[in-house]
């Protein structure tokens, strides 16, 4: 008797679509990006970016098969894309076993002890970085120079790195310029920093291909973007000497990286337009008050882990305006 | 800009094999089961018994009050039995069961195709003519169209909506209809506007059906305005229907009277001309036939009544990969255990799906990603719906108006990790309706 | 509020040594007295405020609630038909009256417990237990389509009638065993039917209100746990019945003739057997010719009735269904 016939509620039909789907396109974006930082920073980057990816799936396979003795679910690709976001956001010359902490912390601490993919209230790939930002900050905070630049040294510091020190310095803003890339340079990734971070431009290719196939909307990444733009740009109408015009400040950092692929976090954002709305726009005011009046040069992960812990808040409280809502 | 409705909506394929077929006259079935509750409502109660001697239009079941509709033979023969059978909700229900023998017609009938455009009658008479012919809402609501024409005392009617959407996929039998029998549908609107005592009416069709546009708009008389929509499931919706063509949002909780519109299938508005102007009751109907592994994927005009395996056949047999066979559309349609059973008012299609279609894909963690409050027309946030029935929080869940949910199963269709939202909303909007019910005792 | 303040001192003490030996390396002895006086101050404000609210808003409550409630088992499983343990006990305590209430958890030795402390007499009530009244197991009743919607019976029952030709028998998804909070149902991955465990069943009827086809019932407790009931709910004509499962009751009311004790009705092509007038007397259970009435924790049979009616293995404490 296989050939009986199945009866289920409707629909009956279904998108096709899968998390599978969603996970690896995601992974598609990422990978014009991580090609420059090859390009930039060598094999480096490539071998960080390995090292991130195969500890993040063993850690969550070994967990899920020796300790919670579930179906690995790995097969789904959210650990590899958890892996290739948290290379993303850390210097290609880290060395390998603070990566393998790293993982450990994002997909164990973060995200398996919470019940794995869906559950966790913190974007793992954030909480690693995050906890070898503060374990390690001078590996963390060491930017191996690009090979495209003619720059001499070994390292450099990240543009945002530079603005805060000479800021500290008490010089003026005008003195530092020419220092800091410019906002081309910035846009094609000719600069120090992160990973993924440097080019803005293959970012933003990741982030239409996203939207193309339909993987994200278009609601987060331009609420932060554009608040960190017109707070910033606020900030700078005020007084030039002592702010950064607002274009560097989206161009510069972690903060498209940020934007496109770490506050869109489908788990660990918020599930209305209003509510994303309120999201984007927290992350915009808490980056652009860690950059320019914090301890730190860079604040967007402190941003997006912050405004991360707000979102059962604000999906309890923001709803979606229903229809033929009574007035 | 062609109009549609704002919020949520998606796109299955449309997969509308049978668009090209004209519809065929389906061969008289040798036998039909009858169910007396074909509609909303009570079902009716049999005036027939075993043994008697019926005609085609016949009346073998009375209503059983207001709300409810009475049912016609659409065979003539002897009645063999009045018993309860499977129908469409996989429970026995009461019916009457005919054995067909020749096919006479009650006299009155007129079954000629000649085209009687004009009528001179008012609109109760057109009320009393569609409640004697029992019809219902013919798009799968199958809500009585008397009691929908008779609007509750303190609320006016402004505006006939008329549903040619058809936005599920594979179904074509309003498409057919308004091609076919442009003319008559038109008739049959002016008729129900009559009823309402509205001057205005529009005809929502979808875009995908541009020969059903241009062959309504040619028929078309004055005050009725035919309104091509932008493909979206679910325009056929009564709200979004409303909400695409008049901009008007039914409130939460309110029918549609509520912002002055009554909305109709073009499937009624043919069974009204019939009823009106040619006395037939609603004993035919028209039924999509299809699937992709169907020999020939059919339009067919058929009695209700004939069980929908003969149909099947009619359409080139019961494929081998026949893994789900689903009664209406695969959105919002049942999924039925047996093709015995009947065709009813309210059956527009029958669906073959393939083995390969048929099993829902594994249901994983939900990863939030929202697509289910992107997709919901009501603006409701499925992931929370189901979260809420499955844990049993009923006046969460009525506060989270779960009740506004229109089951359209935009939800499930858009979930990636394909959990069964709409199952388990409809379980808590049944829960909650009932609770509700409880308390206003 | 004594600890309260403790802690508030402790704390603020804690807090400022930590601070000062942050900020400064030198010991500020003047700094150190300041933030412990300011802080006490603080917490003694507090604490007076704290103290005048809780007067202003103090509430009597009888304290026999918290007696009450503390008799109880505090499963809140709403078997009584209150929201919980501690509504139960207010109702207790309200109503001044047992004689309708009942704690089907605790049973008669909680009731007399609340008696004693209410100064009024309990009702007994006799124990009951769940029993689930299907016994159509995968191989009994033969599916005839297959089911691939969410697993819940609630949500099934309300789609159609069920994977099998009986729409009256269990679907198997465990919605019971969900509802119960004593572990005492589980299914059985045999015959894919729930199983009760009659020890750790406390009778509070989650599990009825759970099943979507009413297929449980409380029946009145006997010695050994032995039962004897009609383990079918179908009530279609025989044949149909039979035709879906080999194991449905068809109505033949031969059992009704064969019991002495005016236990057994028979209703729409089914038997029900009352579990308050049956003596559990067996004689009902040969008689049966599909098989729907079983009889569990019986010993063995003496003598052999007809076919193959006693296995030779049967014990006590095996479940014997009668063959």
């Amino acid at each position: 008797m296989s050939n009986l016939l199945t009866i289920s509620p409707s629909p009956h039909v279904h998108t096709g679509d899968s998390v599978n789907k969603i996970m690896y396109r995601v992974i598609i974006a990422l990978l014009p990006a991580l090609a420059w930082s090859v390009a930039v920073f060598g094999l480096d980057a490539l071998r960080v970016a390995a090292v991130a990816v195969a500890s993040c799936v063993a850690v969550e396979y070994l967990l899920q098969r020796f300790i919670l003795r579930q179906h690995p679910t790995v097969s789904d690709g959210s650990a590899a894309l958890t892996g290739l976001l948290l290379a993303f956001n850390v210097p290609s010359s880290l060395p390998w076993w603070m990566l393998v902490i790293a993982a450990v912390i994002a997909i164990g601490v973060a995200k398996v002890s919470f019940g794995g993919l869906g559950n966790n209230p913190f974007n793992p790939a954030l909480v690693g970085r995050v906890f070898l930002l503060i374990s390690f900050p001078v590996a963390m905070t060491t930017w191996p120079s690009p090979h495209t630049a003619d720059i001499d040294a070994a390292t450099s510091a990240t543009p945002l790195g530079l603005l805060k020190e000479g800021l500290h310095r008490g010089k003026a803003l005008s003195e530092l310029m020419p220092d800091l890339p410019s906002h081309l340079n910035l846009l094609t990734g000719q600069t120090g920093g992160s990973l993924g971070e440097i080019s803005a431009a293959l970012l933003l290719l990741g982030f239409a291909y996203l939207l193309i196939r339909k993987v994200i909307t278009w609601h987060i990444p331009v609420f932060v973007l554009g608040t960190i733009f017109i707070f910033q740009g606020i900030l700078w109408e005020c007084n030039p000497v002592r702010f950064a015009d607002p274009l560097f400040h989206i161009l510069t950092g972690g903060a498209m990286l940020g934007a496109i692929f770490m506050a869109t976090d489908m788990v660990t954002s918020p599930m209305s337009h209003r509510g994303q709305l309120l999201f984007g726009v927290g992350i915009g005011i808490i980056t652009v008050l860690i950059r320019n009046f914090g301890a730190y040069p860079e604040g967007i992960s402190f941003a997006i882990l912050i405004m991360n812990g707000f979102t059962p808040l604000i999906n309890t409280y923001v709803k979606p305006k229903r229809f033929g809502e009574k007035k | 800009m062609l109009k549609t409705f704002t919020k949520g909506g998606v796109h299955p394929p449309e997969n509308k094999l049978s668009a090209a077929r004209a519809i065929e006259t389906a061969a008289l079935p040798t036998s039909v089961f009858i169910p007396l509750g074909q509609h909303i409502g009570a079902p009716a109660t049999p005036t027939v018994k075993k043994g008697d001697r019926v005609k085609v239009g016949s009346k073998i079941g009375q209503p059983a009050g207001f709300v409810s509709a009475g049912i016609h033979s659409s065979v003539s023969g002897v009645v063999s039995k009045l018993d309860a059978a499977p129908d469409s909700s996989g429970y026995p229900k009461p019916g009457i069961f005919i054995d067909v023998e020749g096919d006479e017609w009650e006299e009155d009938i007129d079954r000629t195709d000649t085209l009687i455009s004009d009528f001179n009658i008012d609109g109760p008479a057109i009320i009393a003519k569609i409640s004697n012919a029992g019809i219902v809402g013919m798009g799968g609501a199958t809500f009585p169209t008397h009691v929908k024409l008779a609007p509750p005392p303190n609320s006016k009617a402004e505006i006939l909506l008329i549903n040619g959407v058809e936005c599920e996929p594979y179904l074509t039998a309003d498409h057919r209809l308004m091609l076919e029998k442009s003319r008559e549908t038109v008739v049959g609107i002016r008729l129900l506007m009559c009823a309402l005592g509205v001057t205005k009416a529009a005809v929502g069709i979808e875009n995908n059906k541009p020969d059903a546009i241009a062959a309504m708009r040619k028929a078309a008389t004055d005050g009725i305005e035919i309104v091509p929509l932008k493909v979206k499931y679910p325009q056929g919706g009564e709200k979004q229907l409303i909400k695409a063509v008049t901009g008007r949002e039914v409130p939460s909780g309110a029918l549609p009277i509520a912002v002055g519109a009554v909305v109709s299938n073009v499937g009624t508005a043919f069974a009204v001309y019939e009823a009106v102007q040619k006395n037939k009751p609603l004993i035919e109907r028209i039924v999509t036939v299809t699937g992709k592994s169907l020999a020939q994927p059919s339009n067919f005009r058929t009695r209700i009544g004939t069980p929908l395996s003969a149909l099947i056949v009619a359409a080139g047999g019961m494929p081998s990969n026949t893994g789900k066979i689903v009664c209406g559309g695969p959105m919002m349609g049942r999924a039925i255990a047996s093709a015995e059973m009947p065709v009813t008012k309210g059956t527009s299609g029958i669906l073959l799906l393939d083995a390969d279609e048929s099993t829902r894909p594994q249901t994983l963690n939900c990863i939030r990603c929202a697509r289910c409050v992107e997709a919901c027309p009501m603006s409701l946030e499925p992931y929370l719906l189901t979260a809420v029935s499955e844990k049993q929080l009923w006046e969460r869940a009525e506060n989270e108006n779960i009740m506004d949910c229109i089951e359209c199963g935009s939800c499930s269709f858009t979930c990636p990790a394909a959990r069964p939202l709409l199952d388990y909303i409809r379980l808590g909007k049944a829960t909650v309706g009932s609770i509700i019910r409880n308390r206003k005792k | 509020m004594k600890r309260l303040t403790a802690l508030i001192l402790t704390f603020g003490t804690c807090a400022s040594l930590y601070a000062q030996d942050g900020d400064a390396k030198s010991f500020n002895i003047d700094g150190f007295i300041y933030t412990v006086a300011a802080l006490s101050a603080i917490g003694v404000l507090c604490a007076v405020i704290l103290y005048f609210v809780a007067q202003k808003f103090k509430v009597y409550e009888d304290p026999r609630i918290d007696a009450v409630e503390g008799v109880l088992p505090g499963a809140n499983c709403g078997g009584c038909g209150c929201a919980g343990c501690r509504a139960f006990a207010e109702t207790c305590v309200k109503k001044g009256d047992l004689s309708t209430l009942q704690c089907p958890v605790g049973g008669n030795a909680v009731m007399s417990q609340i008696a004693d402390i209410l100064g009024v007499k309990a009702a007994t009530a006799s124990p009951r237990v769940a029993v689930v009244r299907c016994n159509g197991s995968c191989t009994a009743r033969p599916r005839t389509n297959r089911y691939d919607g969410a697993a819940s019976c609630a949500i099934e029952a309300a789609l159609y009638g069920g994977d099998t030709a009986c729409q009256y028998g269990c679907l198997g998804h465990g919605d019971c065993v969900t509802a119960c909070l004593f572990n005492a149902i589980s299914i059985n991955p045999d015959t894919g039917l729930p199983e009760v465990d009659d020890d750790a069943c406390t009778a509070c009827g989650a599990c009825v209100k759970a099943c979507p086809k009413r297929l449980i019932e409380l029946r009145k407790k006997a010695p050994k746990n032995r039962k004897i009931y009609v383990a079918c709910r179908n009530s279609d004509k025989g044949a149909t019945a039979r035709k879906a499962c080999n194991v449905a009751c068809i109505g033949c009311s031969k059992c009704l003739k064969a019991c002495p004790h005016e236990a057994i009705t028979v209703e729409n092509f089914l038997a029900y057997i009352d579990s308050d007038k049956c003596k559990l007397c067996r004689k009902c259970v040969t008689e049966c010719s599909t098989n729907s009435i079983r009889e569990l924790n019986f010993p063995p049979r003496k003598v052999a009735v007809s076919d193959a009616a006693t296995t030779p293995e049967k014990t006590a404490e095996t479940v014997t269904d009668t063959i």
